[in-house]
C-alpha cells in the first residue's frame, strides 16, 4: 500500500481536537508528519504522509471534522515578475516563509520554511504564488 | 510667506535647475536642516502609491465596422462593458466579471479575471476579444460582431477612475471567529492579523492634507503614464480623525477622480487583481508632485509615518453593519514594524499596497520632472478640504413619499 502525501488545514474550531490520534486509533492509519504549523486556538496546517486500509474512511472523518484535505503539491513558487511586494500574503503565511524585509519592505520568499499550505495562493491579489504539482 | 509660484517652479524645470525630492528624502532634509532652510531649497516633493483601487475603469471608442453597428451590449474577453453611450463607445469597470463567473457560489470565490485584467491585457499589448450585440437600425444595420483588437487598433482608450488615491485607509482586523475574505485581504479570526493599505509618509493625499495644491487639472503619474486630476473622487469626505479624548489623528477621507490616455500606460502600473471571496479589481500606480509654494506646504508634505494614523476597524461586524466604531488609532510607523497591539493582544500587521512600488513611483516622477519632461500644472480650482466638503450621506431604505 502506498502512502499518500496530503496537506491538512485546521481552523480555530477544530485545531485543538486530537484528530491525528483518532486517525491512528480509530482508522488504523499510519502517518508520518513532514511539516507542521499548528498553534493552539488559531488556524494551522500539517503536511503528512498517510496510509492504511481505511484511508478513505479516515479522509471522510477529517472532512466531517471540518479539516480540509488537499493532495500535497510538489512546490509553491513565486513569480518574481508578477510579485509587487505588496505584502498581502505575509501575515497569512503561517510559517514566515513569506516575510517583509525592513525597512525596504520587500517581500522575501524562503522556500525552506514553506509547508505548502497554499494559503498565499488565495491571499495574493495578482496571483504571483503558483502551485506546481 | 510665498516661497515660489507655479511659474517659477516650471521655469526652473525648463532650465534644469529644479530641486525635486521624494517625500521620504524631503523628510530627511527637513530633519537635517530645519523647515525654513529646506523650504528655500526644495521646489517639488513627489509622492506615490500602488494599491488596489476598485473605482477604476476605462472607456473606449472602437471605430466603426462595415456595415455599422450600434453596440447595445458589449463584452471584452467576456467581461461585460457598459454600452449605453453612442454607437461604438463603451465603459469597462475594473470590478466587472464574466457573466458565467461562479462568484461566491463556492465560497470563497476566486474572481480570476475581470475588468481590471482586461485593462492590464490591453496595456500589455495583448489582443482582446470584442463581442457586441444590437437590435439593428436603418443607419446601424449590423446586429452582432465578434472580433479581436489591441490598443493600437482602436480610436480612443481612456483610463477614467471615479475614485482613486484614498487619502488614508482603515487598518482592518477581524474580531469574529472565522477567517473572513475582504477587499483588505484575508483576515484571520480573533485578531489573527491586521492589514493596512496606504504608503503612509509617501501617500499622495496625506502629503497635501488641506488640498492646497491638488485640484482640477493637476498633472500626475497615472498607470505609468501621465494623467490628470479630473474632479474630486466619489465619497470625497476629507476630515481630521479625532480620538475619544479629542486627540487628533490626522487627515483621512479625501479621494480623487483621475483620467489619462490608456495607450501610454503600462502593465507594470496597472495590474488586474483578484481578492479571494471579494472580487476582481485593478491595482493602480499613482503619484502626485507637490509644489513647495511655501514652508507650510513643505511641513505637510514631510509629515512622517509617526505623525500619520490609521483607524483600526473590525471587518467581521462593525464595518459590514456600517457602524462608525473603531478599535483605536495606530501610526504608520507602528504598522510598519510588523506588530501592533489591539485590545491588549499583539497582532501581526501586513500591508496590502506595495511600499517598494510606491517608492519607485515617487522616484520616477522625480526623474521625469528633473529631466524637464514633466511640468507642474496650477489647478483650475483646488479640491474642497475638510470643513468645506460635503458631508457623507448614507443610503436609507424608504418608500417614495
Ligand atoms: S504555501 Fe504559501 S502560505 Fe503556505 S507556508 Fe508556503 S509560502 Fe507560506
Ligand atoms: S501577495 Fe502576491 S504580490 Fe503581494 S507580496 Fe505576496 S506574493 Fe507578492
Amino acid at each position: 500500500m502506498t502512502s499518500r502525501r496530503i496537506v491538512l488545514r485546521f481552523n480555530a474550531a477544530n485545531v485543538d481536537e486530537p484528530i491525528i490520534y483518532r486517525l491512528a486509533k480509530d482508522y488504523d492509519l499510519v502517518f508520518n508528519i513532514l511539516k507542521a504549523n499548528v498553534s493552539p486556538q488559531l488556524e494551522g496546517s500539517l503536511v503528512m504522509e498517510l496510509k492504511g486500509e481505511r484511508y478513505q474512511e479516515g479522509l471522510a472523518y477529517l472532512e466531517a471534522r471540518g479539516v480540509s484535505v488537499q493532495p500535497l503539491s510538489q512546490e509553491v513558487v513565486r513569480s518574481g515578475e508578477r510579485c509587487t511586494s505588496c505584502g498581502a500574503c505575509t501575515a497569512v503565511c503561517p510559517t514566515g516563509a513569506l516575510s517583509l524585509s525592513r525597512p525596504a519592505m520587500q517581500v522575501e520568499f524562503d522556500k525552506d520554511e514553506c509547508v505548502l499550505c497554499q494559503l498565499c495562493v488565495a491571499a495574493c491579489p495578482v496571483r504571483a504564488m503558483e502551485v506546481h504539482f | 510667506m510665498t516661497v515660489r509660484s507655479y511659474g517659477e517652479i516650471n521655469a526652473r524645470i525648463r532650465s534644469g535647475e529644479v530641486v525635486v525630492m521624494t517625500a521620504e528624502e524631503a523628510i530627511d532634509l527637513v530633519a537635517a536642516k530645519g523647515l525654513a532652510k529646506a523650504a528655500a531649497e526644495v521646489d517639488v516633493v513627489t509622492t506615490g502609491t500602488f494599491g488596489p483601487m476598485c473605482s477604476s475603469g476605462a472607456y473606449f471608442n472602437f471605430g466603426h465596422s462595415r456595415p455599422r453597428i450600434k453596440m447595445q451590449k458589449v463584452w471584452l474577453n467576456e467581461v461585460p462593458a457598459y454600452a449605453g453611450l453612442a454607437a461604438v463607445d463603451a465603459y469597462l469597470g475594473a470590478t466587472e466579471v464574466p457573466e458565467d463567473d461562479p462568484l461566491n457560489s463556492n465560497f470563497p470565490g476566486q474572481f480570476k479575471y475581470g475588468g481590471g485584467h482586461v485593462i492590464e491585457d490591453l496595456v500589455a499589448g495583448r489582443k482582446v476579444r470584442l463581442q457586441a450585440e444590437s437590435y439593428g437600425t436603418d443607419c446601424y444595420p449590423r446586429r452582432e460582431i465578434d472580433t479581436w483588437f489591441s490598443l493600437d487598433d482602436i480610436n480612443e482608450a481612456v483610463l477614467f477612475n471615479p475614485r482613486n488615491a484614498y487619502q488614508n485607509y482603515n487598518c482592518a482586523v477581524n474580531l469574529g471567529d472565522r477567517t473572513i475574505y475582504t477587499y483588505m485581504g484575508i483576515l484571520k479570526a480573533r485578531l489573527g492579523n491586521a492589514h493596512y493599505s496606504t504608503s503612509g509618509q509617501l501617500s499622495p493625499l496625506l502629503k497635501d492634507p488641506a488640498f492646497r495644491t491638488i485640484g482640477l487639472g493637476t498633472r500626475i503619474f497615472l498607470g505609468g503614464g501621465i494623467g490628470y486630476v479630473a474632479w474630486q473622487g466619489t465619497q470625497h469626505f476629507p476630515a481630521v480623525h479625532s480620538g475619544a479624548n479629542g486627540r487628533e489623528f490626522g487627515p483621512a477621507g479625501g479621494t480623487l477622480a483621475v483620467i489619462g490616455d490608456l495607450k501610454q500606460m503600462s502593465p507594470r502600473w496597472l495590474m488586474g487583481s483578484s481578492f479571494t471571496g471579494y472580487g476582481a479589481t485593478l491595482t493602480v500606480g499613482l503619484g502626485i508632485p507637490i509644489p513647495v509654494l511655501d514652508s507650510d506646504v513643505l511641513r505637510c508634505a514631510t509629515a512622517t509615518d509617526a505623525e500619520l494614523f490609521a483607524q483600526i476597524v473590525d471587518y467581521s461586524d462593525a464595518y459590514p453593519d456600517r457602524r462608525a466604531e473603531n478599535l483605536g488609532f495606530v501610526s504608520y510607523a507602528e504598522l510598519k514594524t510588523g506588530r501592533i497591539t489591539v485590545r491588549d493582544r499583539e497582532v501581526p500587521t501586513a500591508p496590502v499596497s506595495s511600499l517598494p512600488r510606491a517608492r519607485e513611483i515617487a522616484a520616477t516622477l522625480k526623474e521625469w520632472i528633473q529631466k524637464g519632461d514633466f511640468t507642474l500644472t496650477e489647478p483650475a480650482f483646488t479640491l474642497p478640504p475638510a470643513g468645506r466638503a460635503a458631508a457623507a450621506r448614507s443610503l436609507e431604505i424608504r418608500g417614495r413619499e
